[in-house]
């Protein structure tokens, strides 16, 4: 999200990248894409679906002549959304968590805005004349069938596990292979843990509002008595009411802010480990690459080496790449989540202070009229 | 601890409304209404409903009356139906002599000297049965409500009757407090210290405290609803058995469900206790007394007894052969009928608003226990976290989500005691309210029955002369002497019953909406109160977050 003023040719600036509208018509999303080049005041707008997004990942993923493409931390993209009918919430949350929720698609929208501020942001990436098409040109290039990625989403393959846990040769990466792995699964952990906070939250809204509506089968209009009684079960209904609100615009806001948040950490953390992995299959070739070549025959020896010699200059690469991207990668997590933290914290608090006003006033105005 | 302020008033004989403390429903009935829900199985999930969740035993029914706690009063109620024995006289320290438009020695004794015993139990002496008559006119001077010297009871207006509502001010506060494990296993039983404090006369002390048992408690609403419910008068429920929840506290079992059955049992003691002596009738009754002050109460045996389920059919059968009555009856006016259909439906709105709130308190719960889970999942977060100032932020917002929780817990508790406790005792209460109807009814039919015994006699004694047997005719026209008497009686009785419900109605329905309002700015104020310290919280963290680099 941060745009760095050292990275030459970006033509589009990073942080005005923007959805500004989702359409849905049956079981299509249609995104409104707006951003700015550097180099212009003008703002373009196109409109995308969801295969193109795909494409443009595909398109970063397959780039050739790229020197230590596989280091790369590759921005996440969101799954795709199936808006249908026959999609139920717990299948659509178990698909995509946090981003299923809120109203009209809303996070999702914002998770597909920050990955390509990402994507623009990045000191490679942003040199993808995919970007460039994907943003500016009027035609969805997702038509254009590219070739599939080198690398896909990781298998569950027993045989990625067992590569997973390869032991490494430097200490660096080591360490940070182990520390991502524990990120990885806590922030996941910890991202449906608040989500659960979050659908609870909205179902205690739905029981005040349940509640409240039950109030106001109370009015009796038969005598002064039951006048009087009417009066004090809709000023009850008013409160839950605001309760209800309340609890809404909470679970609103841990979803906008502090679930978004956690969303892209455990879906970053993710990548990383994509990145550390593509780089440990690599030690791996190479180590089956030289014992291949240790026990050789004399004439087949010569052609093996300068095959060790290359693989090892790409790990070479992809190590030096990846160590570059992990640090970039720590310190802008920090960052992010810092971000996160401050304008969930801020928006609750002012949340908080609005509904104690409310309830404040609710009080008054009860003591005063009750007040024999 | 809720105590309560009990207003009595000292410059008017007031009957049944004249208290403005906490609601105090006094109405008993023959047919005592069933604690809510009606359903069995549905109470005993109510009682585990709140109080824990987890708990899938729905078969721990009372094994005395399927959940139920009925004491059932004698359905050989004493035909006299003395609406005004126990009223009217109430606790003055300057007016005795004019207390009582009722000049029974007895009366006079219960307020003059608070040493005495009185033995008010005997509501039906044929003494103070007559002295009702004269007395209206010989109590000229002292002030007495209307209700006694007019004799057209019925056409009082509802104005009228509530311009009798005003009065002194005389304490009472009640708390019942320390609930105490006494025994051990399956004959141990939780043992409430009731404190009193007073300025009332009639009690020996001013500050005194006793230890009561459950069984007490619904002995002395046994008591109470033998003597009053003939009359037309409110009883306030007792709270309900709970075997499953008592159980749970006699196998020792020491956890939060526990402790939230004996604090929720322990609220309802002390509500039902200030709802009986807001109720003027009650008040003075000497059992009601001797449950406040005495050391050592005889153990109430029947209160297991009596709550059969098979005691309860008969019950239920009774009141629907009372409810068929009330078709024939002739109402001079409709207040009644159209008041009880009031009733009858606001129960079950009540009910409705019952069932939404406990679903309200058990989503809180369950929000507090995903709480704490997210709670323990950013700490961890937190701890594996390199960059230092980003890690003792999540562990600062471990703790933050870790106080809100703390805060969903008392809000939940709030929701609870606030708003779902006061409606589940109205739902109650307006049992109690309809068996009062209900006994009105009684009393209506007794009249008729006497009528109708009446026009017998008179067509045997005319059947007589026709017949011309003079030696039988004495005893005929003796039998119609005898049942004109009854029948006026009964009339006068109607006619009494009529009015103390009408106004026991009045009383009622001014308490339920003096209550209501009451819980509803208590409830507010544990919302704000809430509200509050979440901000406090959320300025805490604030400074962590930002601090992050």
């Amino acid at each position: 999200m941060e745009v760095s003023s050292a990275e030459a040719a970006l033509s589009v600036s990073a942080s005005s990248i923007r959805i500004t509208d989702v359409t849905q018509d049956g079981d299509v999303l249609t995104f409104a894409l707006t951003s700015q080049k550097l180099d212009s005041s003008a703002g373009v707008c196109v409109f995308r679906i969801y295969e193109d997004f795909d494409w443009l990942q595909q398109s970063l993923f397959s780039q050739e002549n790229l020197p230590g493409l596989q280091g790369i931390i590759f921005p996440p993209l969101p799954s795709k959304a199936l808006p249908s009918q026959s999609n139920t919430q717990t299948k659509a949350l178990k698909q995509l968590g946090f981003l299923a929720l809120g109203q009209d698609w809303q996070s999702y929208c914002k998770a597909l805005e920050f990955y390509l501020q990402q994507v623009a942001a990045h000191p490679t990436l942003c040199k993808c004349k995919a970007l460039d098409s994907f943003l500016f040109n009027s035609e969805s290039p997702g038509k254009q069938r590219g070739r599939k990625g080198i690398f896909n989403r990781l298998s569950q393959a027993v045989e990625e596990m067992r590569k997973e846990s390869h032991k490494d040769v430097d200490n660096f990466f080591q360490n940070e292979r182990n520390k991502n792995t524990n990120l990885a699964a806590l922030s996941k952990v910890a991202t449906e843990k608040l989500l659960d906070v979050v659908m609870t939250e909205q179902k205690l809204a739905l029981a005040c509002g349940h509640f409240s509506t039950s109030l106001h089968l109370c009015v009796n209009q038969d005598d002064a008595s039951a006048v009087a009684f009417s009066k004090v079960c809709l000023k009850l209904s008013d409160v839950i009411e605001a309760v209800k609100r309340n609890l809404e615009k909470v679970a609103s806001n841990n979803l906008s802010t502090l679930g978004l948040g956690l969303d892209l950490e455990s879906r970053y953390q993710e990548a990383e480990k994509e990145m550390l992995f593509r780089r440990t299959c690599k030690l791996i070739e190479l180590e089956t690459v030289k014992k291949g070549t240790e026990k050789a025959k004399a004439n087949k020896r010569e052609v093996l080496e300068a095959f060790q010699k290359a693989v090892e200059k790409e790990f070479n690469l992809i190590s030096s790449v990846a160590k570059q991207e992990i640090e970039r990668f720590h310190s802008s997590h920090v960052n992010v989540l810092k971000n996160f933290l401050i304008g969930w914290c801020e928006v609750q608090l002012n949340t908080a202070k609005e509904f104690a006003e409310l309830y404040s006033q609710h009080l008054e105005a009860c003591r005063n009229m009750y007040s024999e | 601890m809720f105590l309560s302020r009990l207003r009595l008033p000292s410059s008017e004989i007031q009957s049944t409304l004249t208290c403005n403390g906490q609601s105090a429903m006094s109405g008993g009935c023959g047919r005592n209404p069933p604690p809510f829900p009606d359903n069995e199985d549905q109470e005993a999930e109510l009682d585990t409903q709140v109080l824990d969740s987890d708990d899938d035993d729905d078969e721990g029914e009372d094994i005395f009356t399927g959940a139920r706690s009925k004491p059932i009063t004698p359905t050989s109620a004493p035909d006299e139906g003395d609406i005004f024995s126990e009223e009217g006289s109430y606790v003055r320290s300057d007016v005795h002599h004019a207390t009582n438009g009722l000049h029974s020695d007895e009366e006079l004794d219960l307020f003059t000297e608070a040493t005495v015993e009185l033995t008010l139990t005997n509501t039906t002496s044929q003494g103070r049965r007559e002295i009702i008559g004269p007395t209206a006119s010989a109590c000229n001077t002292t002030r007495v409500p209307n209700s006694i010297l007019k004799p057209s009871i019925v056409t009082k207006t509802m104005e009228e009757l509530e311009e009798e509502e005003s009065g002194d001010q005389f304490e009472l506060n009640i708390a019942v407090t320390n609930p105490e494990k006494i025994g051990d296993g399956m004959n141990a039983y939780m043992s409430y210290k009731v404190s009193t404090q007073t300025t009332l006369p009639m009690f020996l002390n001013k500050t005194f405290s006793v230890r009561r048992r459950f069984s007490d408690f619904l002995g002395l609403y046994e008591k109470i609803s033998a003597k009053h419910s003939l009359l037309g008068c409110i009883i306030p429920p007792p709270p309900q058995k709970s075997v499953v929840g008592m159980t749970k506290v006699k196998v020792g079992k020491e956890d939060s469900s526990s402790a939230e059955f004996v604090e929720k049992r322990r609220a309802a003691l002390e509500r039902y206790l200030q709802r009986v002596v807001a109720h003027p009738s009650l008040l003075q009754d000497p059992d009601v007394r001797e449950f406040l002050e005495r050391d050592e109460l005889p153990r109430a045996v029947n209160t297991q007894a009596l709550s059969g389920p098979g005691l309860l059919k008969m019950i239920n059968r009774a009141s629907d052969a009372v409810n068929k009555m009330t078709i024939k009856m002739n109402e001079s006016d409709n207040w009644f009928e159209s008041k009880l259909q009031e009733v009858e439906n606001e129960e079950q709105l009540l009910r409705r608003l019952h069932a939404a709130v406990d679903s309200l308190v058990n989503h809180r719960k369950e929000l507090c226990s995903n709480t704490v889970v997210f709670s323990k999942s950013v700490a961890m977060l937190g701890s594996v976290e390199e960059n230092s100032a980003l890690s003792r932020a999540l562990s600062q917002l471990a703790e933050v989500e870790d106080k809100m929780e703390q805060l969903h817990q008392q809000q939940a508790f709030s929701d609870f005691f606030i708003l779902a406790e006061l409606l589940a005792d109205y739902v109650r209460l307006l049992g109690a309210v309809r068996c009062c109807f209900e006994q009105r009814m009684k009393v209506w039919q007794r009249l008729q029955e006497a009528q109708s015994t009446l026009q017998k006699k008179r067509e045997a004694e005319a059947k007589l002369l026709w017949a011309n047997k003079p030696e039988k005719l004495q005893q005929a026209k003796d039998d119609i002497n005898e049942w004109e008497s009854k029948v006026s009686q009964y009339e006068r009785d109607f006619e009494r019953v009529t009015c103390t419900v009408r106004k026991e109605m009045l009383r009622f329905e001014k308490e339920k909406a003096r209550d209501f309002k009451q819980h509803i700015v208590k409830y507010l104020e544990s919302l704000l109160h809430t509200q509050h310290r979440l901000v406090k919280c959320w300025e805490a963290f604030l400074p962590e977050a930002k601090a992050i680099a």
